[in-house]
């Protein structure tokens, strides 16, 4: 840095939009030349926290993939197939005879995430951001809703990191990856939030503090528990099919 | 010098490296992608009778697995790598593994209750019989256990009941009770195995057995050669000696032709022959394997029974391995139907029913004895509840963590067999199936 301006030169994303005029009058700071904090976030820092996401996972589960795994010779007695994916669905909802202990837990990991679902899937500009990776498109629901479940995200997580360092359980289970993720998701719902008044497609810096929160979630997801948005489904089916085969339901 | 002194002896870099080399094999997918999906929400540790008993959160069901889940995240894990790098998994001790050993062993049952409530559906229980291979290698298997599974190894029986004390248990009971045991017949469509907890301390099992198969009209044997049905190589973490203890079985039944074997009145030995047996076998088995219950329920099923019924009221104790764990929690109520008893369950029975606090081998190792006894008062709340007349039970090691509770606490019950049960109720005279 010199003089608070960044040294170095992303040239190549410069932008010629009307939003780079925008930025640049809302931005007190800006990269030398013609590269804004947001053209960074959206342009190397986007590609390069989805490359991490995208090899990392990979990697992940082509390492477990890799790891042995013995055929079962027993005779089974149920459908391992069936099971897997009874194991799965029903893993959804706690044991029954859980409820009263793990309850308030499962419900406070239930509103964050679905709030998150929420945030992501139904919110315009999300989808919007989303349909420019990919091609996909699909209906938003009223900004209200997604307001209400950020709300509603921000105070689940608190309540889980509450709990976290409450319980003596959770407490001495806690790992550097339990609080760094739980960061790396409170950050874009925080700085999300921030932007309610902020204009749409302004450029403005602190869409690019929203967009750089989310890049690095993406780039730690592979690394940390985040992962188990897809090792849950894994795991589960593994019990599932196992237990099955034995005619067994835990 | 028995073998486990002799792994005790060696330095302390051996026995760890000895232990790492263990974890290695066990690192399957299975395994790795368990250990890879916790979230750490301790949600486990609400199931475990061990924490609930006391509260203590070092009790938590994936805590105990920590040697092992360190050791995978250090040499195994995708991102082991970065572990060694960061340092975020230390290299395992000697110091880490014997903490952990009452863990491993004195507080896990391996009942899989905790599996009920995981979200990711790990199967803590299978990880804690992992971890057990490779405390065994580094000599840290408890010492009574490791000798009880020893003599079991060298001797066919944990409890002493070698071949020639069973032959004399067998002529004994023939002459007491007038029940025909037919001994190493050279074919038979069944094979029954036994627990030595049964020949030495309920040998009442084996004549309500006798009684029953008769009363079937059953062509069945016991084999000398392969007659003890408990698995201590599975219990106290030795791979080979649970091999060896299920090939006995498997050699027998083979060599006498039978196409179904039963496994007695025991948990694990349901566990270790009938999902077990052929992957230590190392190919399916040539015949079917039925416990105790799942017998009698089929004979049942089939109008073999002839039962006086029983105008009691009773509750049932389930035994992991066979209900959670094993699938066959329906057989012991149909065959209560049969009887006609007023059934009434505990609070939380079949699949979600608690442990007795004795099985997993615990009941075996001395210094879990108050850990055990605590465990079980949860058991003593439930079954008073019920205000059952009877308890009964399909496991001769639960009946003996019941036994042990009744005398250490004074308790006014008893837990009772369910073959017994149903031998007493045979309706005479016996008809030929
Ligand atoms: S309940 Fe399952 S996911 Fe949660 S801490 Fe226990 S083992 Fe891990
Ligand atoms: S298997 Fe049973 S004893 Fe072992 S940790 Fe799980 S609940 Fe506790």
């Amino acid at each position: 840095m010199r003089g608070g301006r960044a040294d170095f030169d992303f040239g190549q994303y410069a932008a010629s939009s009307r939003l780079q005029h925008q930025a640049e009058n809302f931005i007190p700071f800006r990269f030398r030349q013609t590269v804004t904090l947001y053209e960074f976030a959206r342009g190397p820092a986007l590609t390069a926290s989805l490359a991490v996401l995208l090899a990392g996972t990979l990697w992940r589960l082509a390492r477990l993939a890799a790891r042995p795994a013995p055929p079962d010779l027993s005779a089974p007695r149920g459908s391992a197939a069936t099971g897997a994916l009874r194991g799965i669905a029903h893993r959804f909802w706690p044991h029954p005879r859980f409820g009263a202990t793990i309850g308030v837990s499962t419900a406070v990991g239930y509103a964050y995430h679905v709030g998150l679902a929420v945030i992501v899937f139904s919110f315009l500009p999300h989808i919007q951001f989303i349909r420019q990776l990919t091609g996909l498109r699909w209906p938003a629901l009223p900004d209200p809703v997604t307001y209400f479940a950020g709300g509603l995200t921000t105070a689940a997580l608190v309540v889980a990191l509450v709990q976290r360092r409450g319980d003596p359980v959770k407490r001495m289970l806690s790992r550097f990856d339990d609080y760094f993720s739980w960061l790396v998701v409170f950050l874009p719902v925080i700085t999300g939030m921030a932007l309610i008044d902020v204009p749409r497609g302004s450029g403005n810096p602190a869409v690019a503090v929203h967009l750089l929160s989310v890049e690095l979630l993406l780039a730690w997801f592979p690394f940390g528990k985040l992962m188990h948005a897809l090792t849950a489904f894994w795991s589960r089916g593994l019990t599932g099919a196992k237990y099955a085969r034995r005619g067994a339901l835990p | 010098m028995s073998s486990v002194q002799r792994l005790v002896e060696r330095v302390g870099e051996e026995r760890v490296a000895a232990a790492m080399a263990a974890f290695a094999r066990d690192f399957t997918r299975e395994a790795a992608v368990h250990m890879d999906a916790c979230v750490r929400c301790g949600h486990c540790s609400h199931a475990c009778h061990f924490y609930v008993s006391t509260g203590d959160p070092k009790y938590t069901p994936i805590n105990k697995i920590a040697p092992f889940l360190n050791a995978y995240r250090r040499t195994a894990a995708p991102w082991a790598p970065l572990a060694r790098l960061f340092g975020t998994a230390k290299p395992v001790s000697l110091t880490e593994l014997e903490r952990w050993q009452e863990l491993i062993y004195d507080a896990c049952t391996m009942c899989g209750r905790c599996t009920l409530v995981c979200p990711m559906g790990i199967d803590i229980a299978a990880l804690i019989a992992r971890a057990r291979h490779g405390m065994f290698a580094a000599g840290l298997v408890p010492e009574d256990l490791g000798a009880v599974a020893e003599r079991a190894e060298l001797s066919t029986s944990p409890l002493g009941a070698t071949p020639k004390v069973l032959k004399e248990r067998v002529a004994w009971l023939e002459d007491e009770h007038g029940i025909k045991v037919p001994l190493d017949a050279p074919r038979a469509a069944v094979l029954v195995t036994l627990s030595s907890i049964e020949i030495m301390k309920y040998p009442k099992s084996l004549v309500a057995l006798a009684r029953v198969l008769e009363h079937a009209g059953e062509s069945w044997t016991i084999s000398t050669s392969g007659y003890e049905a408990t698995n201590f190589g599975l219990l106290s973490g030795n791979r080979d000696w649970q091999r060896d203890m299920s090939e006995r079985v498997i050699k027998a039944a083979i060599a006498c032709g039978a196409n179904t074997v039963i496994v007695p009145e025991c948990g694990h030995a349901y566990g270790a022959l009938r999902w077990e047996g052929a992957n230590v076998h190392g190919a399916p088995l040539p015949f079917e394997v039925l416990h105790i219950s799942e017998y009698l329920a089929a004979l049942v099923e089939a109008g073999r029974l002839r039962l006086e019924p029983l105008a009691k009221s009773l509750t049932f104790h389930d035994p992991c391995q066979v209900s959670r764990r094993g699938g066959a929690s329906a057989a012991p109520r149909k065959v209560l139907g049969a009887l006609g008893v007023e059934l009434r369950e505990l609070g939380d029975h079949a699949d979600a029913g608690w442990c007795c606090g004795g099985g997993g081998g615990v009941v075996a190792i001395k210094h879990a004895d108050g850990l055990r006894r605590g465990a079980f008062r949860i058991k003593m709340r439930e079954i008073e509840a019920t205000g059952a007349e009877l308890a009964v039970t399909s496991c001769a090691n639960c009946r003996q963590s019941f036994d042990d509770g009744q005398a250490y606490f004074k308790w006014d019950r008893s837990m009772g067999s369910l073959l017994e049960l149903v031998a007493g109720q045979l309706r005479e005279p016996a008809r030929a199936g």
